[in-house]
This record gives structure tokens, C-alpha cells and sequence, in this order.
């Protein structure tokens, strides 16, 4: 891993790579996300784009513990690891890469704003890519520029909203039901309350 | 002359060959497949959604539903990332006992896997056959965990008990005489390590006898001998990983190449394919299966050498004795806030992947410093494998893709999560 992070360090900016669990994070502008990738394929070997995935950070440290019981007790005793504070803008891309010639892994992060969540795919760079940014598109409504065929592919056809988003209610917005005398499934508002099991507490 | 057009086939959700709720349309010109778009996610339970809300312990039981022919597999990975951000440290003990049963569970989905897979292909009597073996398998799950197959057997810290003194027996029934019960629990007299080290004793004769039904059987090869070719550089561009990766001629195993839990300390061989065909990847299953059953061997020669605590004893995570709760004020508090509010993650991200029978299974965890993960994303092999359906089965003629699918090793449990 040293070596991968120096060889970093030559191609890309000191500030933007980040360790922690013994692993590695590039930050880059979603702008330059082509150049990156294409960059650490070919100088750097990375052959496999293991996963992509979306990342919501609309509530990002926000606890749902209301009032002030016990929020000093039970504290864990632990430092954190490459927590800075990263959330100004909403949306960030992750790429998951591995090189399997080499045997490193990297993780390339990109931000996008949440009025314009458009970066650039990488389905030329990886093939692999194709499905996964669909899933980012369907789950988290992340745009990828280029893709040539970005449908939804886990959520039901003509579903609407993007399901992974934080404010998009985990019970969801619509249940369906078979309707005896339409004779066909219907859509309804969804007819059960919100409910938190166990509130989030941030300990500190 | 009649004008000549391209054909759409609707296959599935529905289909017996389509191992689960697989949808592909396929655009066929006479038998030749063009194209196949493969739709997903009829399995969809919002898994990565869920668990954002619940605290940490609560999901390991959804692992056990992504992939539900390999359950502690999943269960592995997750623990892990959990682990790491803890920076827990997990006794030997425990180690031994998850590689052992990783193992198992490898065994497991080959099992499945070639059951199915000649069943699709036309082959009957193998499923029978690999189904009894798994029956002994999955005996030991319900042995260890109480569940023959979620098992949540693999907690942050360790594993949830040592294994038990006593393999359980069958009972007297109307049905069945003493003597065939007697036949039936000869192998159950000793405790569960004892069972499993007969089990491995016994086990590379019922591998030999799929290898004489299928190996060399003309029909199986014709099926299967240059199928679904994939040179490993397209094997790479396309994320696979696992056998389907190996059967491309890539020695990547994480097992060897990254080791995680007490690999490094075991001894085993990583098979590789040459063409890369679905014969090459059956062939690497296969050997697969002998070699897990050589490390299955050695984790049971250690485990029944060195007895030790199984679980971490960081009480922050780790449950309290039921026994010290009865006189210990610190434990029942430990008790009540483990159970009520969990345990806290530092703040920050990890990722954290384990050789799962399919291939690589990783868990992106994100925390915020909260007792519930921020974000988790599952990478599950079965996702990338699916999406090269379409340029895996391009020229290949209709019965081929249901030697494609049952090559890709399809389970709609981690693909649709």
C-alpha cells in the first residue's frame, strides 16, 4: 500500500488522498472523473471496477435521539478514522477499484451537487460499470452522462422516486393491492405510519 | 419472399431454468441469440435501505437472505467491516471456526450450484445426489446456530457459541425401524467436530462419483465445452470475480491474494481454467469443492487441539454471561444498552470483501458515528456475472443460455437485494 500511495501522490494532488483501515480514498472533482480513471487504468493498473455506488449525505451526523437522556453515558472510546467533514455537497459517487495484476485496491470518491447530480460515465473505462451506474441512477438518481442505456434495473417498472435517498421514507409512497372491481393491481398512498424502531444516537 | 425478422423471447420470471425470478428478453434470429437483456430486481427487499435502520447487530440476519444458498459467507464480510472499524480484535478460536464454516458453506453452494446446473443441462440423478451431502451440511448449521439455514451465527467479535459437545440424532419415528435409525445416527455419537471429520473422510468419494457421472459424459461436455467463452482480459473489464474469473485463467483467489481470518495459516490449492468455457468453470468448482474440504479438515484437527473463548470480550459489543448478570450491576448496563441502543462505529468508511463462493462479496459501510450505518452498500459477484448475460450468450443458440445462467452460478438473493 505504500507504494501505490506514492505512486499517487506523483499523479494526483497530496491533499486529495486520504487513509484509513488501511485503505485508500482519492477525492476527486466530479469534472475530472474521466481523466482519473483512465489515469489509474493505465499507469496504475487498475484492471477491475469491483462496485460503484451512490452515497446520500442529506442527514449525514444528524441523530433522530430527541432530548437530552443519557446522551452523555455509554460513550465507545474509540478515535475516528478519516472522518472530516465531507457533506457540503449531497451526492458522492464511489468507485470501488482493484488491481488484480498488482493486488492493490483504491477508492475513488466524487462529489456531485444535489440541483445537477450529473458526472460522466465510465462504461468505456469499465465495462462493468454499465449495471452498476444504472443502480446509482435507480436507487440514489444519480445521472451518468454518456451511459447509453440508463434505465432503472432494481426498483418495479414505472416506479417513481429514488428509494436509497434519506428523504425518501423507508416505508416508502405507494402500496399495491388487487382491486376486485377495476379487475387490475391498483396504487395506493401508503396506509401505514413512519415508525422508528431504535432512534439514532451519535456517540461521540 | 416473406421479409425475415428478429424475434423477442420472453424467458421467465417464471421458468424453472431461471434460478429464481430471472427475466431476460431475448432477441432471438432463429435459434441464434442477438441480444438478451436480463431484467432485474423481482427480488428486490430494499436490503441496503433496511439496514440503514436498524442498529448493527439487527442486519446480520438480512446477510443471511442476500445470497441464501452461502449465508455465513455473507455474514463474514459484514462482521468484518464491522470489526475493523471497531478495531476488534477476534480469537483465534473464532477465526477457526468461521474459515471452517466458510468453507462448508462453500461446499454448500457448489453443491447447489452443480445440482442445478445439471438439472438445467438435463442430467437428474446428480441433484439427488449432491442434495444428500448437503442434507449432512446443513445438519451442522442447525448444529451451531439452531437454523438450518439463516443462521446469524457470525457476531461482531467472533462467532455466537462454541460448538456443541453433542451432534443432535435422529429420533424413533412410525416409519422408520431401529435398525435404520441406528444405521442413520452412526456418524452423530461424538460431538459436531466429530461428525464433520467424518464428513471430510467421507466426502472426496462422493466428489469423485459427480466427476465419473459428469466429467467425461458426452452429453454434459457437449453442452458445456465452449460455452460462454470469456478471455480473462474481458473477464476482468466485465467485474467478475471468483471461480468465474478463475475459470478465465486468473489465479486471483482472495483467500491466497489478500487473507483475511487464518487463511494464510491453512493449506490449499487455487484452481485455474484455461479456455475460460463453462466446462473450465465447472472444472474449477469442482476442485473447489476438494479443496475446501482439505481446509475444513485442517480447521477441525486445530479446533479439536486448542479449546479458547470464541467470542472477543469487549463488553461494548460482546453480550455479557447471563450468569454475571445475576450479580453484576456493569453486566445487566452492558446487557441493557447492547440489546437496547447497540453499539456505536467510530466515524468513518471501510470496505471489506471476503472469497464467497460466487466470488467477491464486499460491504461498504459507512458510519457517521451513529449506533445504525450510515450507508451500506452490499457488492454482490452475482450482480457483475448477470450483467455480461448479453455478451456472454451473443451467438450462442436458445438452450445455451440456460447453460450460461447455471455457469454464472445465479442466486436473485445478493442480486436483488
Amino acid at each position: 500500500m505504500q507504494k501505490l500511495l506514492e505512486q499517487l501522490e506523483e499523479i494526483f494532488d497530496a491533499s486529495s488522498i486520504a487513509s484509513s483501515y488501511g485503505e485508500l480514498t482519492l477525492t476527486v472533482a466530479s469534472e475530472d472523473i474521466i481523466s482519473t480513471c483512465l489515469k489509474l487504468r493505465d499507469k496504475l493498473a487498475f484492471d477491475t471496477l469491483i462496485d460503484l455506488c451512490g452515497v446520500d449525505y442529506l442527514t449525514y451526523g444528524q441523530s433522530e435521539w430527541v432530548g437530552d437522556a443519557s446522551n452523555s453515558g455509554y460513550s465507545r472510546g474509540r478515535s475516528a478514522q478519516g472522518g472530516e467533514d465531507r457533506h457540503q455537497q449531497r451526492f458522492a459517487v464511489v468507485y470501488h477499484l482493484l488491481s488484480v495484476s498488482k493486488n492493490y485496491r483504491i477508492r475513488v470518491k466524487a462529489f456531485v451537487d444535489e440541483a445537477e447530480p450529473i458526472i460522466k460515465s465510465v462504461t468505456n473505462i469499465w465495462t462493468s460499470a454499465d449495471w452498476y451506474e444504472r443502480e446509482a441512477f435507480d436507487l440514489m438518481g444519480i445521472l451518468f452522462e454518456n451511459h447509453t442505456d440508463l434505465r432503472r434495473i432494481l426498483t418495479d417498472y414505472g416506479f417513481v422516486g429514488h428509494p436509497l435517498r434519506k428523504d425518501f421514507p423507508m416505508i416508502g409512497e405507494v402500496e399495491m393491492r388487487y382491486d376486485e372491481d377495476l379487475g387490475r393491481v391498483v396504487y395506493e398512498k401508503v396506509s401505514i405510519e413512519p415508525n422508528i424502531s431504535v432512534p439514532k444516537v451519535i456517540r461521540k | 419472399m416473406a421479409e425475415i425478422r428478429n424475434y423477442t423471447l420472453n424467458f421467465g420470471p417464471q421458468h424453472p431454468a431461471a434460478h429464481g425470478v430471472l427475466r431476460l428478453i431475448l432477441e432471438i434470429d432463429g435459434e441464434v441469440i442477438e441480444r438478451a437483456d436480463p431484467h432485474i430486481g423481482l427480488l428486490h427487499r430494499g436490503t441496503e435501505k433496511l439496514v440503514e435502520s436498524k442498529p448493527y447487530n439487527h442486519s446480520i440476519g438480512y446477510m443471511d437472505r442476500l445470497d441464501y444458498v452461502s449465508m455465513m459467507s455473507n455474514e463474514h464480510a459484514y462482521v468484518m467491516a464491522i470489526e475493523t472499524m471497531l478495531e476488534l480484535e477476534v480469537p483465534e478460536r473464532a477465526q477457526y471456526i468461521r474459515v471452517m464454516f466458510d468453507e462448508i458453506t462453500r461446499i454448500l453452494n457448489h453443491l447447489m450450484w452443480l445440482g442445478t446446473h445439471a438439472l438445467d443441462v438435463g442430467a437428474m440423478s446428480i441433484f439427488l445426489y449432491a442434495f444428500r451431502e448437503r442434507e449432512k451440511l446443513i445438519d451442522c448449521y442447525e448444529a451451531v446456530s439452531g437454523s438450518r439455514m439463516h443462521a446469524t451465527y457470525y457476531r461482531p467479535g467472533g462467532v455466537y457459541r462454541d460448538l456443541p459437545d453433542n451432534m443432535p440424532k435422529y429420533l424413533k419415528t412410525d416409519t422408520r425401524t431401529d435398525k435404520e435409525i441406528e444405521v442413520m445416527n452412526k456418524n452423530r455419537q461424538g460431538s459436531l467436530l466429530d461428525f464433520i471429520e467424518d464428513f471430510v473422510k467421507e466426502f472426496p468419494r462422493h466428489v469423485k462419483q459427480y466427476d465419473d457421472l459428469l466429467t467425461e459424459n458426452r452429453i454434459w461436455k457437449q453442452r458445456l465445452v465452449n460455452i460462454g467463452i470469456v478471455s480473462a482480459k474481458r473477464a476482468k473489464q466485465l467485474g467478475f470475480t471468483g471461480p468465474m474469473l478463475r475459470g478465465s485463467g486468473v489465479a486471483w483467489d482472495l483467500r491466497k491474494n489478500q487473507p483475511y481470518a487464518v487463511y494464510d495459516q491453512l493449506e490449499f490449492d487455487i484452481p485455474i481454467g484455461v479456455t475460460g468455457d463453462s466446462y473450465d468453470r465447472y472444472l474449477v468448482r469442482m476442485e473447489e469443492m476438494r479443496q475446501s474440504n482439505k481446509i475444513i479438515g485442517q480447521c477441525v484437527t486445530w479446533l479439536k487441539a486448542n479449546p479458547g473463548p470464541v467470542m472477543s470480550d469487549d463488553k461494548k459489543v460482546a453480550p455479557p454471561k447471563r450468569i454475571d448478570m445475576k450479580d453484576d450491576m456493569e453486566s445487566l448496563i452492558h446487557h441493557f444498552k447492547l440489546f437496547t441502543e447497540g453499539y456505536s462505529l467510530p466515524e468513518g468508511e471501510v470496505y471489506r470483501a471476503v472469497e464467497h463462493p460466487k466470488g467477491e462479496f464486499g460491504i461498504y459501510l459507512i458510519s457517521d458515528g451513529a449506533n445504525k450505518p450510515y450507508r451500506v452498500k452490499i457488492r454482490a459477484p452475482g450482480f457483475a456475472h448477470l450483467a455480461s448475460m448479453n455478451e456472454m450468450t451473443k451467438g450462442h443458440m436458445l438452450s445455451d443460455v440456460v447453460t450460461i445462467i447455471g455457469t454464472q452460478d445465479i442466486v436473485f438473493g445478493e442480486i436483488d437485494r
